[in-house]
């Protein structure tokens, strides 16, 4: 946990990427105390990746201000060394071996613990003497999450983790990651699409919209922050009158209305009399509402020219 | 279980209190750790520790150092006089406003009530609740 005299593990300024003429992040400004599991979330192309390589300086910001660590991260081993980035396609050296590529992590990353690294690869079935370019996908996947979590860097991102992880896989991701991360108190950036998986994890979230943050709450004021109201057309509009409306879906007579507005106990009698009913809009629902209306650069895609294959997002 | 409608650190407050309630945790008992609870059911581990901090500041549960959460005696007499408060407004309210939308009197439902209230199945299965 941070004490109130260090500098906040990240602080951005206005902080702006630009390639060519989009703005892949756009005048963020951002301060992430720390000591939490995080989430970034967002379309694909809204300029999560962007922010992970700012932050990792392997893709230097335009113009702004960044700071990780209470220093600009670019080229400064002092920083570096305390964080580690596991992309959605990571790359290895071809012809290493899983074994091989958790001892070289064991040398960069002062906290990793070969146990654990030994019994996740167990637990993930993954052939450790096997070479990198003979893996599957998932396997791959599986070699990422397990230095992503046996580093136990101070700073960690995962950004997708799981291309190819089966539902199981995924499961003993966050499991582990729930686990030793109570034992082990870290800051942990994890961007995700499955966001129903992930939600319970969130102690923070930070929703990245066309390379703006529009969300940066904690998880348990979101929960709540909105609601489905549903019922006859005309009650639902009395209902929902002065209220920031998020979607609206008809069906025959009935009308239901997402809004963003938390419901108290007078408001959820009302709504009982009229007769509509109030369900929970998750975190899902939400970043879907609120990232819908904008079109985050096409059909999901990735609007930067991406030189290397690597940095293609995927749509999973 | 755990539902997206109210916050999680309440909804694990209120799940061991239903334990409290139900005996399965009795007083003096220990409680599941912070640790336990985020495994179990796969939350944040700071979720936890604020939904059973919720019950220390109560004085439902209290800590002793180094062992962990235990069950205050008294415990489960508070949290059932205030179930009991909450009643009228969690269970009478909406099933009178249910009741007049179907268009059954008083009458009719008091005769419903002392119906089940007989009916020795039903009866056991309201009180293991």
């Amino acid at each position: 946990m941070n004490t109130p005299t260090q500098p906040p593990v990240i602080e951005l300024n206005n902080v702006t990427k630009r390639y060519k003429d989009t703005k892949a992040v756009d005048g963020v400004t951002l301060r992430i105390d720390g000591g939490r599991i995080y989430g970034l979330l967002g379309r694909n192309g809204a300029g999560k990746t962007t922010l992970m390589s700012i932050l990792t300086a392997q893709d230097p910001e335009t113009s702004g201000d960044v700071k990780v660590f209470g220093q600009h991260p670019y080229e400064n081993d002092a920083v570096l060394s305390r964080m580690c980035f596991i992309r959605e396609s990571q790359k290895y050296p071809e012809d290493f071996s899983p074994a091989q590529a958790f001892k070289s992590a064991a040398l960069f990353f002062r906290n990793w613990d070969q146990d654990f690294a030994d019994r996740l690869a167990e637990e993930f079935a993954l052939p450790l003497k096997r070479r990198i370019k003979k893996l599957s996908r998932g396997q791959l996947s599986a070699v990422g999450v397990i230095i992503g979590l046996a580093a136990r860097a101070e700073l960690t991102f995962f950004d997708e983790p799981y291309l190819g992880l089966d539902a199981v896989a995924r499961q003993i991701f966050y499991d582990r990651l729930v686990e030793d991360y109570s034992l082990h108190p870290r800051t942990i950036i994890l961007s995700s699409h499955l966001i129903d998986e992930v939600a319970n994890l969130l102690e923070h979230v930070l929703l990245i919209d066309n390379g703006r943050i529009i969300l940066d709450d904690d998880a348990e004021n979101i929960r709540g922050s909105a609601a489905t109201v549903t019922g006859e057309d005309s009650k639902v509009t009395d209902f929902t009158a002065g209220l920031p409306i998020l979607h609206r879906e008809r069906l025959g007579s009935l009308t239901s209305v997402t809004i963003e507005a938390r419901l108290g106990t007078a408001d959820r009698a009302r709504a009982a009399e009229l007769g509509l009913e109030i369900a929970p809009v998750s975190l899902q629902q939400l970043v879907v509402r609120k990232t819908m209306a904008a079109p985050a650069g096409g059909a999901g895609v990735d609007p930067r020219t991406a030189t290397d294959p690597s940095e293609l997002e995927v749509a999973p | 279980m755990l539902d997206d409608s109210r916050p999680i650190f309440l909804q694990i407050a209120e799940l061991i209190e239903g334990d409290i309630v139900a005996g399965a945790l009795a007083e003096e008992a220990q409680a599941p750790s912070t640790n336990e609870f985020a495994a179990f059911y796969r939350i944040n581990p700071a979720t936890a520790a604020k939904g059973i901090n919720k019950l220390v500041d109560e004085g439902i549960l209290y800590k002793k150092r180094g062992i962990g959460m235990f069950v205050a005696t008294g415990a489960r007499t508070r949290l059932l006089e205030r179930r009991r408060e909450e009643f009228f407004h969690d269970f009478v309210q909406p099933l009178t406003r249910e009741a007049r939308r179907l268009g059954i009197s008083v009458d009719a439902l008091t005769d419903m009530i002392n119906r089940s209230n007989s009916d020795p199945v039903l009866t056991e299965r309201s009180a293991g609740r």
